[in-house]
């Protein structure tokens, strides 16, 4: 038996159309628009002013807490204004609009393609460069790497876990990147392994993908030969299987251990980084090239074949330039997903602009996508077999429209991942998901708040003691 | 350009819908039709014609006029009662009869409950025993296989009910086999006298594969029935073999196939975890033995079922499956 997470998952038909094309690298639009919030945590606070010349790579914004990361541009030009733009959900968020003239890099980055497997010992100048390189995980919930790779007092890491499932269907810039670039990914595994001070690292890859799992065993026997940092890196091929690159479920998979409920991966001595940070971890690293582009799949089935692309993307780009580029709008396109058809959000605003984690732009027709009515709940148990965290979405869903959020907390909903398998396999077509998520926000909040009074009555009972 | 659909995750459906996992159940069970058409013949014909139709027309009505609903009638579970329900009764029922059964089914365990996965009980069965209280006589007039025609069929009783009246007039078990000229072989292929659907195990049992193959059901509830009727009835026939059936003439005989396969597994009344299923399912192995060796009906299954289904929101609240990363 193949190795794999131990509960729930669903098997999507993978629709990787776009594994074939290689990453093209799209020409620069004629302006871009940086948002400050392209990270979990606090956004950037901007340090650049209307009217500044900035060069590509050059930092425009600084973190705005510890939680936090540097931007950076991703062209050279002149910054033209600093206001509220709407994202692609529609939402207003702070952007840095560059209007773009040549492309001029800042000094000292290194844009040659000359590959440096050779690194420092010194892994505070490593950390330094990761986090001034603004690197994030690029994996989907894009976490500042430099937080995630300095664990806690006291916990140890025994294993480095890189995530080269890309167990949405469709996405395949992962795919490409491990590819076209596995000695750079591998060389950025090392680097992340000995900041660590772990002797082991695995990087996981779905079945799907045997090119790229014999592609990046080579590859590692290769550096292995040159030098002994390589050591103790090793591939291993997993069981397709959604959501495997879920970070809980990876942990599950590779190292058959849970992590308990409101803990950490480096509780269990886990830490995961996706193939695309590893190699943002090398350019930020060998390179000093910072965050400034990344890898985009724009595909779907309403796609031809010579209008599947995987786009090396400057940040910012907008969403309607790349379209534009690969021919314009399917015409029986409905909906645009930025990102996988599991996770990824329906873009509502075209004009908005990428961001350091967006992987995709996927086409869906109406037909693919379309909600059926929701019927009665015929008790089948799909959608507990389905999820992952072994929750139980017909139970939630009922507790979520009762508003009774003593049971939801009771039944777990806050470890709900959001991964939407209990809605995919519904026969009844009811939207779990949208349902639970209404409850686990609720139910977070209360956590949240009871979680501050404790703090608060803590704090209060401290200073009576004085 | 025109105006983009946005919605929350997922996108995608595994497409697969109550009417499409049903029709499955419909496509499973039509083996055993087959071949109880084939046995039974134009008697077999009209209480299937007369159930289907039934269920589907009393659900429709129901719907529309009394509780004024979109019509639910297309996800095909009335269709599934009705087979269900046919294969349960003798191929000699009246027309009139199956219809009370179906109108008990439809009328009273589903659709008072509220419909399609609402109803406490499975809606064939409660059907089935409702008609075996109400008119014993005919439900228990079995003919024994004749042919397509049914010329030369004729009635008689089933192998359990045979060894019921046997045991109770003070014959073993084994004389009573010999007598009636039964073996496990006709037990298995068709060939003994039973409600339609209990003729043959192994048309019933292709169904069941089918259903496992497509994913529709899993077999946890199947195999724990099973499990429990073969230990009880092995530890009651090692103590008196002439008075207990052995356990393979338990597992072959009467609805025992059709009842593990196709009825309790039904989702809307049967447990929701694996750890209630398992539990759910002893429970129906168990008590459907306790009734053919102690009970005054030779037949176990419809009871066992019922009363398993009454425990289910119980053993839906005691047995959770196991979280992620929790005790």
């Amino acid at each position: 038996m193949k190795r794999t997470f131990s509960i729930g998952g669903v098997h999507p038909a993978d629709s990787k159309i776009s594994r074939g094309c290689a990453i093209e690298v799209l020409p620069t639009p004629p302006v871009v628009y940086i948002s400050v919030a392209q990270h979990i945590g606090a956004p950037a606070k901007p340090i650049v002013a209307p009217g500044d010349k900035v060069k590509t790579g050059q930092p425009v914004a600084e973190p705005g807490g510890f939680v936090s990361a540097y931007i950076h541009s991703s062209v050279s030009g002149t910054v033209k204004s600093i206001a509220p733009r709407k994202d692609l959900a529609g939402n207003w968020q702070t952007c840095i609009e560059i209007q773009v003239e040549g492309d001029e890099w800042a000094e000292g980055i290194d844009t040659s393609d000359t590959l440096i497997t050779d690194f420092t010992d010194d892994n505070k100048l490593i950390m330094d460069k990761i986090r001034l390189g603004g690197v994030v995980g690029l994996g989907g919930a894009t976490f500042p790497t430099h937080v995630k790779l300095a664990p806690p007092p006291g916990k140890k890491c025994e294993m480095l876990i890189i995530n080269g499932c890309e167990c949405e269907p469709y996405l395949t810039s992962d795919f490409r990147t491990l590819l076209e670039k596995g000695e750079q990914v591998v060389t950025g595994v090392a680097i992340i392994k000995q900041v660590l001070g772990v002797d082991k690292a695995t990087i996981a890859i779905e079945d799907n993908k045997p090119e790229a799992i014999s592609h990046i065993t080579s590859v590692l026997e290769t550096l292995r030969k040159k030098s002994p940092k390589f050591e103790g890196i090793s591939v291993m091929s997993l069981m397709k299987k959604y959501p495997e690159g879920g970070e809980k479920q990876l942990i599950d998979a590779v190292m058959g251990r849970q992590v308990p409920s409101g803990a950490l991966p480096i509780d269990v001595g886990a830490v995961v980084q996706n193939v695309a940070t590893a190699l943002a971890v090398y350019d930020a690293v060998q390179k000093n090239k910072p965050i400034v582009d990344n890898s985009v799949t724009v595909t779907g089935d309403c796609l031809p074949m010579d209008r599947q692309h995987n786009f090396l993307v400057r940040v910012g780009t907008p969403l309607s330039y790349i379209i534009e580029h690969a021919g314009g709008m399917p015409e029986n396109a409905v909906k645009v997903i930025s990102g996988g058809p599991m996770m990824g959000k329906a873009i509502a605003n075209l004009d908005a602009a990428t961001l350091k984690g967006t992987s995709a732009l996927l086409f869906l027709t109406a037909e693919q996508t379309k909600r059926q009515p929701e019927t009665n709940c015929i008790r089948c148990g799909k959608c507990a077999q389905a999820c992952p965290m072994g929750l139980e979405p017909f139970l939630l869903q009922k507790y979520a429209r009762l508003d009774n959020a003593e049971a939801l907390e009771e039944n777990a909903v806050q470890d709900c991942i959001e991964c939407g398998c209990c809605l995919y396999s519904c026969p009844a077509y009811i939207p779990l998901l949208d349902i639970i998520r209404q409850g686990k926000v609720k139910v977070m909040g209360i956590i949240r708040a009871r979680a501050a009074a404790a703090k608060a009555a803590a704090e209060a009972a401290k200073a009576e003691k004085k | 350009m025109n105006s983009l659909l946005v919605s929350p995750n997922p996108h995608l459906h595994a497409a697969v819908s109550t009417k499409s996992l049903m029709r499955d159940v419909v496509i499973a069970l039509m083996p055993a039709v087959i071949v109880s058409v084939i046995f039974y013949g134009l008697g077999e014909i009209i209480v299937l014609g007369v159930s289907v139709i039934s269920c589907v027309l009393l659900e429709y009505l129901i719907t529309k006029y009394l509780l004024k609903k979109s019509c639910t009638v297309g996800d095909w579970s009335a269709i599934v009662t009705g087979v269900l329900l046919a294969l349960n009764l003798p191929s000699t029922t009246p027309w009139w009869v199956v219809f009370l059964g179906a109108l008990f089914a439809i009328a009273v365990a589903k659709m008072t409950f509220g419909g399609l996965g609402q109803n406490l009980f499975n809606p064939a069965i409660a059907g089935r025993v409702f008609l075996l209280i109400s008119f014993p006589a005919y439900m228990t007039n079995w003919q024994i296989p004749g042919g397509l025609f049914g010329i030369d069929a004729v009635s008689g009783a089933t192998p359990l009910g045979l060894i019921n009246e046997g045991i109770m007039s003070g014959q073993g078990i084994q004389d009573i086999m010999a007598e009636n000229g039964f073996s496990y072989g006709q037990m298995l292929l068709a060939n003994v006298g039973g409600s339609v659907g209990e003729i043959s195990a192994l048309a019933l049992l292709a169904g069941f594969v089918y259903l496992l193959v497509r994913k529709v059901i899993r077999p946890h509830i199947t195999l724990s029935i099973w499990a429990a009727v073969a230990v009880t009835s092995l530890i009651f026939w090692l103590a008196d073999p002439s008075r207990f059936t052995d356990p393979v003439f338990n597992l072959l005989s009467g609805g025992m196939i059709l009842g593990s396969c196709f009825m309790a597994t039904d989702y809307v009344t049967s447990p929701m975890s694996v750890k209630g299923g398992i539990v759910f399912g002893i429970g129906i192995g168990f008590i459907t033995m306790m009734i053919r060796y102690f009970g005054s009906y030779p037949e176990g299954m419809s009871f066992a079922i019922l009363i398993m289904n009454s425990t289910v929101p119980l053993i839906n609240r005691w047995f959770h499956q196991k979280k992620y990363g929790r005790k």
